[in-house]
């Protein structure tokens, strides 16, 4: 590859079930690419993980992956309600996810530090009541 | 061991195929999807209660070959499909979560 690519999402709030379609197409995508299969674990596994945030806590919003020579950036920015306090958002165990949410196996508070490890940057841009911008990147 | 040997277990129904020769690795169980994410091995037999989309989901990102709903946890069409597209295997039991573990693990897993 010597060009970049950008594949962009826009995700749906609502809807659970369909939750995760982004990522899985992403990770079919790199696969074609012939990308390292390890790359694609960590990209898919992070990117899954904020997308079902951006349906359960800020319903929908837009992802864009670009792909580069030498990394993959993935872009997740919502109009929800923000962060309040990233410090413990960041921490293994704080969900502020809600029954019915929870109900489906959602809910452990380990979304985000998972993004974290999984992801050799991570940014998060976030003002209450406007929305979150979640900058990950993944080298290679 | 191989997937197969699973399958066949008495108190086993298959919802989806899968890979049938595919090497197993490990019994995981675990409920909460993100620590699955985090944690489930790779070509393991994954028992759990949780039966929507989002189990397929986390199965196919972690490489689990085999997902078994235990507690007579059924799936809905579209997720079996889902599973099947992605060769991951589905099936179901009534029995509870630690017995169908040990039961797979008393099958062979070392
Ligand atoms: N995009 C977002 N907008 C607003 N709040 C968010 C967003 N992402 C995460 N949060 C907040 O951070 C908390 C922790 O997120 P994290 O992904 O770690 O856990 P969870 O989504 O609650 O559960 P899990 O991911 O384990 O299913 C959430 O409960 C929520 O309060
Ligand atoms: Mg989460």
């Amino acid at each position: 590859m010597s060009e970049r690519l950008i594949f962009t999402y826009d995700i749906d709030g609502g809807d659970f079930t369909r939750a995760g379609e982004a990522s899985s197409s992403v990770k079919n995508k790199l696969k074609m690419l012939g990308v390292n299969s390890e790359v694609i674990r960590r990209v898919a596994i992070a990117m899954y993980e904020g997308e079902i945030n951006m349906v359960i806590h800020a319903d929908g919003g837009r992802i864009t992956v670009t792909v580069s020579d030498n990394d993959i950036v993935m872009v997740l920015a919502d109009k929800g309600p923000g962060i309040p306090d990233i410090e413990k958002a960041m921490q293994e165990g704080y969900s502020t996810a809600r029954p019915e949410v929870r109900s489906l196996g959602f809910g452990a508070g380990m979304g985000l530090p998972n993004m974290k490890r999984y992801t050799d940057e991570m940014q998060i841009d976030t003002v209450v009541g406007e929305g979150t911008v979640i900058t990950m990147k993944v080298a290679f | 061991m191989k997937l197969q040997t699973i399958m066949n277990l008495p108190d086993c129904c298959v919802l989806s195929e899968g890979s049938p020769d595919r090497e197993i690795t490990r019994v995981f169980c675990c409920d909460l999807l993100s620590i699955a994410m985090s944690r489930a091995p790779s070509g393991s037999v994954w028992v759990t209660v949780m039966g929507n989309k989002n189990t397929v989901a986390v199965a196919s990102l972690t490489d689990t070959a085999c997902i078994v709903l235990a507690e007579g946890v059924s799936m809905d069409a579209d997720s079996l499909e889902k599973a099947s597209e992605e060769g991951i295997a589905v099936l179901s039991t009534e029995l509870p979560v630690f017995d169908m573990a040990l039961r797979i693990y008393q099958a062979g897993i070392a």
